[in-house]
């Protein structure tokens, strides 16, 4: 007789195109509403049918939810056989499959629970299509959700394409909620989640749309970008945001036209944007390097995905940090963030215009696949808003606009507002904006660009210390997309050798981190394959990195996976 | 001092008799002609002699990367609409290294005019081929000469429906001038293809040349007609000179992107709109 008390893992798995992400999207929604803390995320495959592909659904009674990628799954609904072989390595003793019988043999290892899913999506529809809404049912019934919760949903998701086919989803749906109902009865399975009514007000969200919601917050004026999995859905929101807010939203060619046309867009006094992947990413380097030279805001957001080259194109990876890093010829000043959760990640967008405009340099965002995709609630109250302040001024007859300063900062003016000429050369150039060889300036400019570091450093984000870091004899270190699993991992050890510290600025570091770690065995936890970030503190602060949890097989760290490998350390 | 001119003492990189002076005085003549406000005026360019063109301009000036000249100045224009935007650069530089750009900011047509220096040749790198380089042309890395064929901007320009298509040689200044004020008052993507002799790296295609082998349009040549300026602009016997396509009809990018006439920079943020985003994910 199973029994949930704090948070339960549902999972669904299907081949593209059988709706897995459409349960996915409803599930959170109706939960959400329901009043339950919601997590989700994804795994698929690149492709547009088959193969086989899944969600994880968490849900909780605790305000913020869990948010990290688990191995655990306690209802497991398998649209087809597939799904179970693909997900057999996370199903147990805990686990209740929902799968058709004929399906597979799970030789005990779980409770099985013959769902016949087909049968209800061809009674109410005539096609298994239909099956996704027969599993929608199957879970709300288990959890003791009222259809009329999800009928609702439905029929405004699938109103564009008919009546009839609402109907059909709604008869399917119901169908799949009685035989849930009566399963969880059969069965005595229980979920007594107590949904906590305050909860209503908080945004439902994934990566992309806290990234999208940070850039308007941000007072976004203009993104140009070529489509990249996973980065292009960015693109997507805010151009479906556009005319409401005033983003100018152009698809460009390629993504060197985007980051050239940003940076015009920026000269010209519009906060711009660009968003790719890493190999789109490849193609920007030259407008990163011109950023650099001609001092003007850029924010770029790169969506990591497991390279070299196209590599796995809807999988996960960090391991385009040193790309960031080191991305574009010469050496100038930069920014990068890594936002490790939605707040965090409204927050680090609305910080990236906020720095690209006040040191004049480009900012990064770095996120992945699977931040990107993975969904939550996030209580309003956590979105810190920042002022919008350009930082532009009001020029003169002899304007100069790399006139030299003592901090290295030019008032930067812009093109038709007031009575000055507005130059930039990507050549080396003069105080005016033109183009020079003279050493002696040279010398003078290449300080300019790189003094505005020290500042730089001085306001970096500190980055957030949990799990008691300050008593701990071991730092647990990550940054961008860990912050979750390295989250949860430390309270489920709950080891008082143990304290984590997440990054959400990678570059550069604030030398108040220094503090934080000293004395401390560190480990670093990364997606990826070298460790870049561990080498990253190492150049930085001179700090001794004892150990590095790496992986790089394209899929994020779940938290048992992390917990095996710090239980020695705990 | 008139309007766009630079101080006197402006150091010029370009080489005595090269076909890039004349083309500054025309450009700021047209300027001037147009009553332009160097306030209101942004010459954006790529890399290349040609595209040192606003270094020697009192204007605004973006001078950015090779071959981005067009889409830097489609974002400055989409930020600012009522700044005058003119990007400038050279063949190798536009056609080449650029070309992706000019064959779909022309399907966008934001309202900006592309100058293009076409000598022919590389100049800053030294003598090697460009796109617009005749077959045969002998040089550092053709020896036994260019083997590919000419790039033919206008028959190109004309294909994506660029809707204002130009050629004009620097020594006709009348010309040449009144092209371009043409094109800077033309209401969309505009784009002129400008003879400038490179004086020390092409000895074939010369002031002389380009006089022998190019010839006015008619007079009665009805530039509107699509098909009879794609065939006109077949013919390399002889280049036609002047306003060779032309078509008013074409929206501007601006206009159906719904942007306004206040720049970005002086918006104010509208919590209302930031609040109903938000609205949609509670």
């Amino acid at each position: 007789m199973p029994k949930f008390s704090k948070d339960i893992s549902i999972v669904v798995g299907g081949a593209a195109g059988q709706g897995v992400q459409t349960v996915e999207a409803a599930l959170v929604r109706i939960l959400k509403d329901a009043g339950y803390g919601v997590s989700a995320c994804k795994e698929y495959m690149s492709r547009v049918r088959g193969g086989s592909n899944s969600v994880q659904i968490r849900l909780s009674s605790a305000r913020v939810p869990r948010r990290a990628y688990i191995r655990r799954i306690d209802f497991l609904l398998a649209l087809d056989a597939p799904a179970l072989e693909h997900l057999r390595w996370r199903i147990g003793e805990g686990t209740t499959v929902f799968a058709e019988k004929a399906s597979a043999d799970m030789g005990g290892i779980c409770r099985f629970i013959d769902t016949p899913m087909l049968r209800f999506a061809m009674e109410a529809g005539g096609n298994p299509i239909y099956a996704n809404s027969a599993a929608l049912g199957v879970i709300l019934g288990v959890i003791g959700i009222p259809s009329e919760e999800a009928e609702t949903y439905l029929t405004k998701v699938f109103s564009r394409k008919g009546d009839d086919i609402v109907e059909k989803n709604i008869e399917a749906l119901r169908k799949g909620h009685a035989f849930g109902k009566h399963a969880a009865y059969a069965e005595n399975i229980e979920v007594p989640l107590v949904p906590d009514d305050g909860k209503k007000d908080d945004l439902l969200v994934d990566g992309t749309t806290a990234l999208g919601i940070g850039a308007i917050a941000g007072g976004c004026d203009f993104i140009s970008s070529y489509p990249m999995s996973p980065a292009t859905g960015v693109l997507a929101f805010l151009a479906q945001n556009a005319k409401r807010c005033g983003i100018v939203v152009d698809q460009a060619e390629d993504e060197i036209s985007a980051i050239n046309a940003g940076l015009g867009a920026s000269y010209a006094g519009a906060r711009a944007m660009v968003t790719t992947s890493g190999g789109g990413f490849d193609l920007m380097q030259e407008g990163v390097s011109l950023a650099g030279m001609i001092e003007t805001p850029i924010v770029i957001h790169i969506g990591q995905r497991p390279g070299p080259a196209t590599g796995l194109p809807t999988r996960t990876e960090q391991g385009d940090l040193n790309l960031a890093l080191y991305s574009g010829h010469g050496e100038f000043s930069r920014a990068i963030f890594a936002p490790g959760n939605p707040a965090e990640a409204i927050g680090s967008m609305e910080r990236a215009f906020d720095t690209a405009d006040a040191y004049q340099i480009p900012v990064f965002i770095l996120s992945d696949q699977y931040f990107l995709d993975a969904v939550s609630t996030i209580d309003s109250k956590e979105i810190v808003r920042l002022p919008i302040r350009r930082n532009i001024v009001k020029t003169q007859a002899e304007y100069l606009r790399y006139a030299l300063t003592t901090d290295g900062l030019s008032p930067r003016g812009v093109p038709g507002y007031g009575d000055g000429l507005v130059c930039v050369d990507s050549d080396e150039h003069d105080e005016s904006g033109h183009i020079t060889e003279s050493f002696e300036v040279r010398r003078a400019m290449m300080d300019k660009r790189s003094r505005r570091l020290d500042a730089l450093r001085d306001e970096a984000v500190i980055p957030h210390a949990f799990d008691n870091l300050e008593g701990a004899e071991t730092a647990v270190v990550s940054w961008g997309s860990n912050r979750g699993v390295v989250e949860e991992s430390l309270t489920r050890l709950g080891s008082r050798k143990l304290g984590g510290l997440h990054f959400s600025q990678v570059f550069p570091i604030n030398p108040a981190v220094e503090t934080l770690l000293s004395g401390k065995r560190i480990i670093v936890v990364e997606n990826n394959h070298s460790g870049q970030f561990a080498d990253l503190l190492v150049r930085e602060l001179g700090v001794k990195v004892s150990r590095r949890i790496l992986k790089s097989t394209g899929e994020p760290f779940c938290v048992e996976e992390l917990m095996d490998e710090l239980e020695p350390e705990a | 001092m008139l309007p766009f001119d630079m101080p006197q003492d402006t150091d010029i990189a370009w080489c005595p008799g090269c076909g890039n002076f004349p083309l500054l005085n025309i450009l700021k003549m047209a300027l001037r002609d147009l009553g332009k406000d160097p306030k209101e005026v942004v010459i954006a360019s790529g890399i290349g002699q040609a595209a040192k063109m606003p270094q020697y301009v009192d204007a605004h000036m973006f001078n950015g990367l090779h071959g981005r000249s067009i889409p830097t100045a489609m974002g400055i224009k989409l930020a600012n609409r009522s700044l005058t935007v003119i990007a400038e650069s050279g063949d190798g530089d536009i056609y080449g290294e650029g070309g992706n750009h000019l064959l779909h900011v022309a399907r966008r047509n934001p309202d900006i005019t592309v100058l293009v220096h076409n000598n022919m040749v590389y100049g800053l790198t030294k003598g090697q081929a460009s796109p617009t380089s005749e077959e045969g042309m002998k040089n550092p890395i053709q020896p036994d000469g260019v083997i590919v064929e000419p790039f033919n901007p206008m028959a190109v320009a004309i294909s994506v429906d660029v809707p204002f298509v130009a050629r004009a040689n620097v020594s006709d200044v009348a010309q040449a001038k009144d092209i371009i004020k043409q094109a800077i008052s033309f209401k969309g993507f505009s784009m002129v293809d400008l003879f400038v002799p490179c004086v020390v790296f092409n000895k074939t295609n010369t002031y002389q040349w380009f006089k022998e082998h190019t010839h006015p349009v008619s007079e009665n040549y009805d530039p509107t007609d699509r098909v009879a300026a794609f065939q006109l602009a077949l013919e390399t016997d002889k280049l036609p000179l002047g306003v060779i396509y032309r078509n008013d009809s074409r929206e501007l990018y601006e206009d159906r992107l719904g942007i306004g006439e206040v720049p970005p920079y002086k918006r104010e943020f509208s919590e209302e709109a930031f609040q109903e985003v938000l609205a949609g994910y509670r």
